[in-house]
């Protein structure tokens, strides 16, 4: 278990004041000049020593991301942090957002510093309202402490923080989607390349990351990589926080180990499984985009990126949804699918028509009310849509599927054999 | 040269193509839906996905940027399955009502799933059904047959500079739409009809009128500007039932305005069929035989030597020619072409022609436009315009009344007296024009209209030397004229000087002194009323207010009807080519000419079209020159002068009805109605 000095978010629960005196009391924004003058190609090869991993979702190494940005474009260069949070299950950077603002704050800076960036667009969830204004709250304090703004800390380096309150979509969270709705457009993704790092914001050299991500970041730099990089396992350190959710007695947001074995996770923070761990259904480990793990797989897999990936499943954002037997399955992935259905962009052709089919035939399959051959149809066009698709929302509309027919074909197979029989009895 | 490899065979291509132009070059062909060259890439139908080596997933081949040593594959299981994929996707909630589609034999969608289709359909759900969309009088939408592919929509924004078309909503629920079902505000909307790749978007008034096979297709040349548009005409029996543009790259690019594309069923209305005469007030069809007879009495009894002709909009060469030389055998040369007053300075094609060619404006980043309405004007060539303003930060002013432009400019005076400021260099706009690298000076027809409309091309000429618009390599020096006849007619001597610079007056004077027989040439646009007392003969193909006025009316084709050369406006000789024979019994103006010269002592010489075009070529052999622009031409009548007050005010007051088949055209009247809120 996690040591309490380890931990990184020091007011998760908000049981502190979150506001700039509490913030600097837990040691946010203490030495931040000293962190700065290490430089900008220092705190990025820090930060790729301490092997920390994007917190958003897909896990791509972070100081590589950030030394994408060029040196010297001549253009303005901007960091976006994406705070639209909208992932089914997870409430991770709400907590941050809502409960320690300051430390994404600090985060920003150091991180708009090592890509050459004078400017930071923070995007939220819409629905965010109260996290919103606590964060806004906490910008108008850095401002007024001197902490950002004009000469931030004492550094020389002029650094300003916008917050821009998304509408309630989810595909606004995929990076150059956010762009565009950062731009003032219909937020639909943009073809990649280029990427941001090329031609992001307004065409400028962009950083799109998630708010965890930034929000470690200063504490990675004070307590050395070295000490992120011995928490977890090689290529999966850190801490992480897990937002548990669904037939557990507790459900919570908790920090803790990366690879931590998801079975320990549950019965010491969350309370265990609602009807003891052998009433377990299955686990959706990463958020509504990943595949879901049946009991059989939770018993012994660690949460990381690379353990569940083993199991073709995905950390995503370590969004831990608990389904205990009372659960019917079938129907809790036609849930997502109408998720999808519903959040597609409808730009490009396999997730605009591919989604709505795919819900569809869900739901049909809830009551069995389809033919036995439907449920490879069904992968076919998982299959189809998979990697077809500009952004990944394609990708993420259909691993729920596949992931319910790898583990769970036979309860489907079921259902459709008792249609079948009930058919022919009418 | 970079190399890529595509299907296992090396290619060289240059830098900045993408991987789907890479494959055209290799031969391959890579369908699609959503691409097309004139317009912003989208990728989003998804269609072209090719396999690159070491992408684990396949890419989209019309956005991914070409690069040295890429190796792609499309003719993979894995790229036919996704084309496969895609193709079905694009069909399930497609209405699959080929029979009734318009767009049938002609359609991408049609096509492609032949090719890369399925051969029956999984889809088992209900099909999403979509409301169809108001457009407006010329485009018909059938909305449920939409794939999304937002051509429409990257044109409307991108080429015709109207936001009138967007895409509503998102997932499956996403639609096509004119947000509030309002008419598309723009002369250029028909290219959507061509650029939607399945029945979404079609032609209104051709709804349900033919099938593509039935038609014939003619390549030929429009008449309605003075551009000069590529086009091909497809007609049934002796209707042209629509036109299309053709690809011209030097011209019209692949597009064509509204009223080329749907004035045409005025073409079958309001026509002259046979020749009539004026008796008793009231106009009676007669025979070609008796109608010649009396013409040639008219002139030898009201004196020869005072016959006039003036020509009209759609007045061919041939014609000009002919009637031109008509005229000379009566020792007559009172004909002229510049029924609008707009002037030139004599000896110098300069300054009449659009001398930096149409093309050259792609290149501008600083444009001068004076008394012109280029979007009525030309509206192809205002797209390209448009096209400057966005790629090279063209720097824009007008002189002239503010209007809609679809681009940004500085608007700099109403009055045409500005040019002093400009030539005393006391004007803001001069900063763009000196640090141009190809700037353009445009002028309109309406900004030389004036009595002293040479002393105004004299200034504009010099103000051209003075600020390097004009220089040893380029010549930047354009007039924008409003007709496809006029430069043909002034390039073969087709005016008198008895109506420079005032033609309404002095053609008042000359018919009161003379009362002479005048040949109107399908002209119908000058103060009728001045020609009270002559003898009228209007040679037209529309009843409009010539004929009207007319003491005889001898029938001509419609320009369909005949093959023409013509001139545009950057001196490029075009030749337009004959789809069907003449309607009823009207017959080429050279014929009738040639007729007419029978009834007196000297005749003209050729005796088909064949001698007449070698006639023509042999006094004008620039004439034989076909689709090549002319030389460049130096503007050596340059001249300072203070140029006096003048509210300039555009002569086009209607963009859709300017000329008698416009004015016949039913389509037309309803976009005057529904665009521009007026009664026809």
């Amino acid at each position: 278990m996690l040591k309490k000095e380890d931990k990184i978010f020091k007011n998760l629960y908000g049981e502190d004041d979150w506001s700039l005196p509490g913030a600097l009391k837990r040691g946010i924004w203490n030495n931040t000049k000293d962190l700065i003058s290490m430089g900008s190609e220092n705190i990025i090869e820090e930060i790729k020593k301490s092997d920390l991993r994007g917190r958003g979702g897909a896990g791509f190494p972070a100081g590589l991301k950030w030394s994408f940005m060029p040196k010297d474009s001549g253009k303005p260069h901007y960091l976006i942090v994406n705070a639209d949070e909208s992932e089914p299950g997870t409430c991770k950077d709400r907590e941050i957002l809502r409960n320690d603002p300051h430390l994404l704050l600090e985060g920003c800076l150091i991180a708009g510093f090592a890509m050459h960036a004078h400017t930071c667009y923070i995007y939220i969830r819409g629905e965010y309202y109260n996290e919103s204004s606590n964060l806004q709250k906490a910008i108008d304090e850095a401002y007024k402490s001197n902490l950002i703004g004009k000469n931030a800390c004492g550094t020389n380096w002029d650094f300003d923080i916008f917050l821009h309150r998304g509408a309630g979509a989810y595909i606004c969270g995929e990076e150059t989607a956010l762009l565009e709705s950062l731009e003032g457009k219909k937020g639909q993704p943009r073809l990649k390349p280029p990427f941001p790092a090329g031609s992001g914001l307004y065409g400028c050299p962009s950083t799109v990351t998630n708010v965890e991500t930034i929000a470690v970041a200063p504490t990675i730099l004070r307590r050395g990589a070295n000490w992120f990089s011995s928490l977890g396992n090689p290529k999966n350190t850190g801490t992480k926080i897990f937002s548990i959710s669904g037939h557990v007695n507790n459900p919570c947001n908790v920090e803790e180990e990366m690879g931590i074995p998801l079975k320990k996770l549950i019965e010491t923070h969350a309370g265990g499984v609602i009807g003891g761990w052998d009433n377990l259904l299955a686990v959706i480990p990463g958020g509504a985009s990943v595949p879901l793990i049946p009991k059989s797989i939770c018993d012994t897999v660690k949460m990381d990126f690379d353990s569940l990936k083993e199991v073709q499943s995905g950390l995503g954002t370590a969004a831990v949804i608990v389904m205990n037997k009372s659960t019917d399955i079938v129907e809790a992935i036609a849930r997502l699918s109408h998720f999808y259905k519903h959040e597609s962009c409808g730009q490009c052709t396999p997730c605009r028509e591919g989604t709505g089919w795919m819900y569809r035939m869900m739901n049909k399959m809830i009551k069995g009310n389809i033919e036995n051959n439907d449920i490879d149809k069904l992968l076919d066009v998982t299959k189809q849509i998979e990697g077809h698709t500009i952004c990944a929302l394609g990708d993420a509309a259909a691993w729920p599927i596949q992931g319910l027919m790898r583990h769970f074909r036979s309860e489907v197979e079921r259902r459709i054999n008792e249609n079948i029989s009930k058919r022919e009895v009418a | 040269m970079p190399k890529i490899t595509i299907n296992n065979k090396v290619i060289d291509f240059q830098d900045g193509m993408t991987v789907m132009q890479a494959c055209e070059l290799a031969d391959v062909e890579i369908p699609r839906f959503c691409y097309h060259d004139k317009l912003s890439i989208a990728g989003n139908c998804r269609m072209c996905l090719v396999e690159m080596e070491k992408s684990p997933k396949p890419i989209a081949s019309c956005a991914m940027p070409a690069a040295d040593g890429m190796n792609i594959k499309t003719n993979t299981e894995l790229v036919k399955k996704a084309r496969q994929g895609v193709m079905e996707f694009l069909l399930i909630n497609h209405p699959l009502d080929c029979p009734i589609c318009d767009q049938g034999g002609e359609c991408d969608l049609q096509d492609q799933a032949l090719h890369y289709g399925f051969d029956k359909s999984r889809y088992e759900e209900n099909k999403r059904a979509v409301k169809n969309k108001y457009m407006g009088p010329l485009v018909s939408t059938i909305m449920t047959r939409c794939i999304h592919c937002t051509r429409c929509v990257r044109f409307s924004t991108e080429i015709a500079g109207v936001d009138d078309i967007g895409l509503l909503g998102r997932g499956e629920n996403a639609e096509i739409t004119t947000y509030l079902e309002k008419t598309i505000e723009s002369e250029l909307s028909g290219n959507v009809i061509d650029l939607c790749p399945v029945g979404a978007l079609t032609n209104k008034p051709y709804a349900f009128q033919s099938r593509p096979w039935e038609l014939k297709k003619t390549e030929s040349v429009d008449v309605f500007d003075g551009m000069g548009a590529s086009i091909r005409i497809d007609s049934k029996g002796k209707n042209v039932l629509r036109v299309l543009p053709r690809l011209n790259e030097e011209i019209n690019e692949e597009w064509i305005n509204d009223k080329t594309r749907f004035a045409i069923d005025g073409l079958s209305r309001q026509r002259l069929d046979k020749p009539y005469i004026k008796i008793n007030n009231k106009l009676e069809a007669t025979s070609w035989d008796s109608a010649l007879k009396l013409v040639a009495s008219e002139i030898k009894k009201r004196g020869a030597e005072n016959t006039s002709a003036f020509s009209g909009k759609f007045s061919d060469i041939e014609s000009l020619y002919s009637a031109k030389n008509f005229l000379n055998l009566l020792n007559s040369e009172f004909y002229d072409c510049r029924f609008d007053n707009t002037q030139f300075v004599a000896g110098h094609r300069s300054s009449y022609l659009f001398n930096s060619s149409i093309q050259k404006i792609d290149e501008a980043d600083a444009i001068l436009i004076i008394g012109s309405n280029p979007k009525w004007e030309a509206a192809v060539l205002n797209s390209r315009i448009r096209k400057a303003y966005l790629n090279n930060n063209c720097e824009i002013a007008l002189i002239g009344p503010k209007i809609n432009l679809t681009y940004k400019y500085t608007h700099l005076s109403n009055d045409i007296s500005y040019l002093n400021n400009i030539l005393n260099e006391k004007s803001d706009f001069l900063e763009h024009l000196k640090n141009a690298k190809n700037p353009l000076m445009l002028i309109g027809s309406s900004a030389i209209n004036y009595n002293d409309g040479i002393e105004i091309l004299k200034i504009c000429a010099e103000i051209c030397n003075k600020f390097n618009i004009v220089n040893e390599s380029e010549n930047g020096f354009n007039i924008l004229n409003q007709n496809i006849s006029r430069v043909g007619a002034l390039d073969i001597g087709f005016y008198s000087k008895n109506f420079d610079r005032d033609f309404n007056g002095s053609l008042t004077q000359h018919i009161k002194n003379t009362n002479p027989v005048v040949f109107l040439l399908g002209l119908d646009e000058i103060n009728l009323s001045s020609l009270k007392d002559s003898f009228i003969i209007y040679i037209g193909h529309h009843g409009d207010e010539g004929a009207n006025v007319a003491d005889i009316i001898l029938p001509s084709p419609a320009f369909p009807e005949k093959t023409s050369t013509f001139v545009n406006i950057e001196g490029r000789v075009l030749q337009t080519t004959k789809c069907f024979n003449p309607i009823g019994e009207s017959k080429e103006e050279w014929k009738i000419f040639r007729a007419l010269s029978q009834e007196f002592s000297e005749q003209l010489k050729f005796n088909n079209l064949k001698e007449l075009r070698q006639e023509i070529v042999k006094k004008f052999p620039h004439l034989n020159q076909l689709n090549t622009l002319p030389d460049k031409s130096e503007v050596n009548f340059a001249k300072s002068h203070i140029i006096d007050n003048n509210e300039i005010e555009y002569n086009i007051k209607n963009f859709y009805m300017t000329d008698s088949i416009s004015r016949a055209s039913v389509n037309m009247a309803n976009c005057t109605k529904e665009i521009l809120n007026r009664v026809a």
